[in-house]
């Protein structure tokens, strides 16, 4: 056992690529997929071309342009990416391939770094494409390798399904050396890629033909297997990550179908298994994607969500509650409670400068959020959004808001934010809805120089790219002017500046029309900016500090209080920004480099 | 038989570096090994948690309720958020040091500064050590987690087969393998 390696998911998806040959990746980084895209980018950037995205469409665009142009293509996103990237991915399903092309898509059962927790197995009958779903580290590897096979065998996109719990586990695989994949010639096939009405509407039935051909591969592939235990009279049908839990749950007492190719699914192989067995469990999280198909085929001896729930992720314990009343086993009791922790804005971050500022005009304004750091700025003390929905809404939504708030009189203007990078993804289309629609709202972009939430990576404003090499720098003022806006509608601004950001807000509720404030001060978890604070950080003189608390409410997690006095405490991350320096009224706060 | 570690800590404190250290000891142990992170939003300043379970033929990578052989806690009053995870009869190693959360610091929520003498009065195994204190004194306070891995390794006799001062040299950065060594060490002999 000493020969293989503990991976992750995402660390094995990205090694499969390398070993598959591939020599194109695209992705916009969201957990819990964003580490396949970084284990490419720092292992094998020498063999493969790959980027971050400015979004999914993007990266699903650029995979398939390079798939069309002959070579292996890969492309990752997390669930609502796949949202984003599904116009082209339903091209690409009636188009098909020349170079393989395989796109993971990192599904998010419990939610935990998301909006929703949508089911994409759903999407490839939908997409007609080809769905994988590994179980853990070992089987995303082979199954990546796998997925190029078949996308080239069967002339389709391979869509490859996993989630969180498959993405960020780390279980022990067996590593292989790269193939060596020539880039197939490139020629001009209209017939094939140029999706007219008429090529379309002849691609179709190619399409249904393949998936025929690919369903009866379906029923002795290696990647379906059948696990049978003698003389059991229950059979479980299962997939991905359940099949783990599954197997935790019923142990030798079942036999099982473990299924690897998830659409289209060999029907022949399922009824001859189901028909085997008195009871049959679909053990699947989320939705009933494989028991409506089971139960379609005429078996009704099956149990499924009638029994398990369709909300949050499995784990063996839900599930023997669910299948059997087994309780938990025991465990103690204490009267004490945890403390409410939630994630929280970091000391130092620059949006709490906007958030605090943002406070004290909230009788003035609707705030509307967007995926990212400062979805963290919802949360009280700050309250400082209404809503949000996915990336770009941030901008977008104003536009039907402020419709809606004026024909009802009221008198706030809708202002909404949203970062740098989700500016790039999908705010500056947003932005030029907003300008030519004349919308009377205020568009806040959060400019902390990095793609934070996710893990700090880069983005068309940092002037570097996924491969480490500097790359041009998109100039978001310039692009901001470019879209209409005029320097008396626009602010850009150090948010920590507390002047500064209070005027530019009092300017955008004062001003008619489109208004733009672009908030600039880098998050201070890069490593140079960290780098460049050093040690600085900030002191309260106890002798000056009465306790008034203001510097409290900048709800910082670096200021506590103590004794009658605010104290910063130590190893709390101070970085000195001196937000809480500007609040108070007594001089007791100054900012120390040592 | 498959044995399960549960690590709780505050977004930023190494709960996983140390999960990582103590997968790659299993391993080489020749156990089957899985370890469930979760990463993205709770790492600012969230409550986080990770999971390792170890034995011949592991299936589940996370799991629920009383299932927990060991918890290890990075923060005393994350212990408490924990503690249901754990089975009757298992081990809890907690650092006593405090962080308080916003909602805390707000007075939104309060802190459960006698935590730990609940949880001692009722689960026989309790281990507290300060392991944020001690590796302060050491010269950085972030060895924590090597502190507790090591008070972890002496409680579970993890060490009859493995050499985990070398996991701990390899799995560090390497400016700060003389410290981290220092303070498996020092958590060793507490």
């Amino acid at each position: 056992m000493s020969d293989k390696k503990m991976m992750s998911g995402n660390e094995a998806i990205a090694r499969g690529v390398w070993e598959a040959g591939v020599h194109v990746a695209a992705a916009y980084p969201g957990t819990p997929s964003t580490e396949i895209l970084e284990n490419i980018g720092a292992l094998y950037k020498d063999d493969i071309y790959c980027e971050w995205s400015c979004n999914e469409k993007v990266a699903f665009e650029v995979a398939s342009g390079a798939s069309i142009g002959g070579a292996r293509a890969f492309c990752a996103f997390k669930h609502v990416g796949m949202n984003v990237a599904t116009d082209p991915i339903f091209s690409m399903g009636y188009a098909g391939v020349n170079g393989g092309l395989v796109f993971v898509t990192a599904d998010d059962p419990g939610c935990w770094s998301s909006q929703n927790e949508q089911d994409n197995r759903n999407y490839a009958p939908h997409a007609k494409i080809a769905m994988l779903e590994p179980s853990d580290s070992q089987e995303c590897l082979d199954y990546v390798k796998a997925a190029y096979e078949l996308s080239e065998r069967f002339d389709t996109p391979v869509m490859i399904r996993v989630t969180t719990r498959v993405c960020h586990s780390k279980s022990l695989v067996e590593t292989g050396s790269r193939e060596n994949i020539s880039v197939r010639k490139y020629e001009r096939n209209t017939s094939k890629f140029t999706l007219l009405p008429a090529v379309a509407i002849a691609r179709h039935p190619v399409r249904e033909k393949l998936l025929t051909e690919l369903e009866e591969f379906a029923y002795d592939s290696p990647l379906n297997r059948v696990e049978e235990t003698e003389g059991a009279t229950v059979g479980v049908v299962t997939s991905g990550i359940s099949y783990q839990h599954a197997r935790e749950v019923f142990g030798d007492t079942a036999s099982f179908l473990k299924l690897g190719i998830t659409y289209p699914l060999s029907k022949k192989l399922v009824s001859e298994f189901c028909s085997r067995y008195q009871t049959i469990y679909v053990i699947e999280e989320n939705d009933p994607y494989l028991e409506t198909q089971i139960k379609a085929l005429g078996f009704t001896n099956v149990h499924g969500k009638d029994l398990i729930p369709i909300c949050n992720e499995l784990n063996a314990g839900i599930l023997r509650k669910a299948l059997f009343n087994e309780e938990p086993g025991e465990t103690y009791h204490v009267e004490a409670k945890a403390p409410a922790r939630p994630p929280t804005l970091c000391a130092g971050c620059p949006h709490r400068g906007f958030f605090f500022a943002l406070t004290k005009v909230l009788d003035q304004v609707v705030p509307v959020g967007d995926i990212g750091c400062y979805g963290l700025g919802c949360q009280a003390p700050f309250n400082g959004f209404d809503f949000s929905l996915c990336m770009g809404a941030g901008f977008s939504a104003l536009v039907g808001l402020a419709q809606a708030l004026k024909r009802q009189g009221d008198a706030r203007k809708p202002l909404g934010m949203l970062g740098d990078s989700t500016f790039f993804h999908s705010g500056l289309t947003s932005l030029i809805d907003i300008v030519s629609s004349e919308s009377n709202v205020i568009a806040c972009v959060m400019d902390n120089s990095i793609t934070a939430m996710t893990g700090h990576q880069d983005n068309p404003g940092t002037a570097k790219n996924l491969m480490g090499q500097p790359s041009p720098q998109i100039d978001i003022v310039a692009l901001v002017k470019a879209c209409g806006i005029d320097d008396d509608h626009l602010r850009v601004v150090d948010p920590i500046d507390m002047k500064a950001m209070d005027a530019a807000l009092q300017d955008g509720i004062s001003a008619n029309g489109p208004f733009v404030i672009v908030t600039r001060r880098p998050c201070v978890l890069i490593k140079e900016v960290a780098r460049a604070n050093g040690r600085r950080h900030a002191v309260i003189d106890p002798e000056k500090c009465v306790g008034c608390k203001l510097c409290m409410k900048v709800a910082c997690p670096a200021i506590a209080f103590r004794d009658g006095h605010a104290v910063i405490a130590e190893g709390s991350g101070c970085t000195g920004c001196g937000l809480c320096t500007q609040q108070c009224r007594l001089g007791a706060i100054s900012i120390v480099e040592a | 038989m498959t044995k399960s570690f549960l690590l709780i800590g505050v977004g930023g404190q190494g709960t996983i570096l140390i999960s990582r250290i103590l997968s790659a000891g299993f391993a080489e142990m020749g156990y089957d090994v899985k370890m469930a992170e979760i990463h993205g939003m709770s790492q600012r300043g969230g409550s986080v948690t990770t999971m390792i379970r170890y034995g011949d033929n592991v299936h589940s990578p996370n799991f629920g309720d009383a299932e927990a052989d060991v918890i290890i806690s990075f923060e005393k009053s994350e212990v408490l958020r924990a503690l249901p995870q754990l089975k009757k009869g298992g081990t809890v190693i907690t650092d006593s040091y405090e962080i308080y959360s916003v909602p805390v610091l707000t007075g939104a929520s309060e802190y459960p500064f006698d935590a730990l003498d609940q949880v001692r009065a009722e689960v026989p195994n309790t281990i507290v050590i300060e392991a944020f204190r001690e590796a302060e004194k050491l010269g950085n306070s972030r060895c924590q987690n090597i502190v507790l891995l090591g008070k972890l390794v002496r409680t579970m006799g993890l060490d009859e087969k493995i050499d985990w001062r070398s996991l701990v040299a390899a799995n560090v950065p390497p400016a700060t393998v003389d410290i981290n060594l220092k303070a498996y060490d020092l958590g060793y002999s507490m």
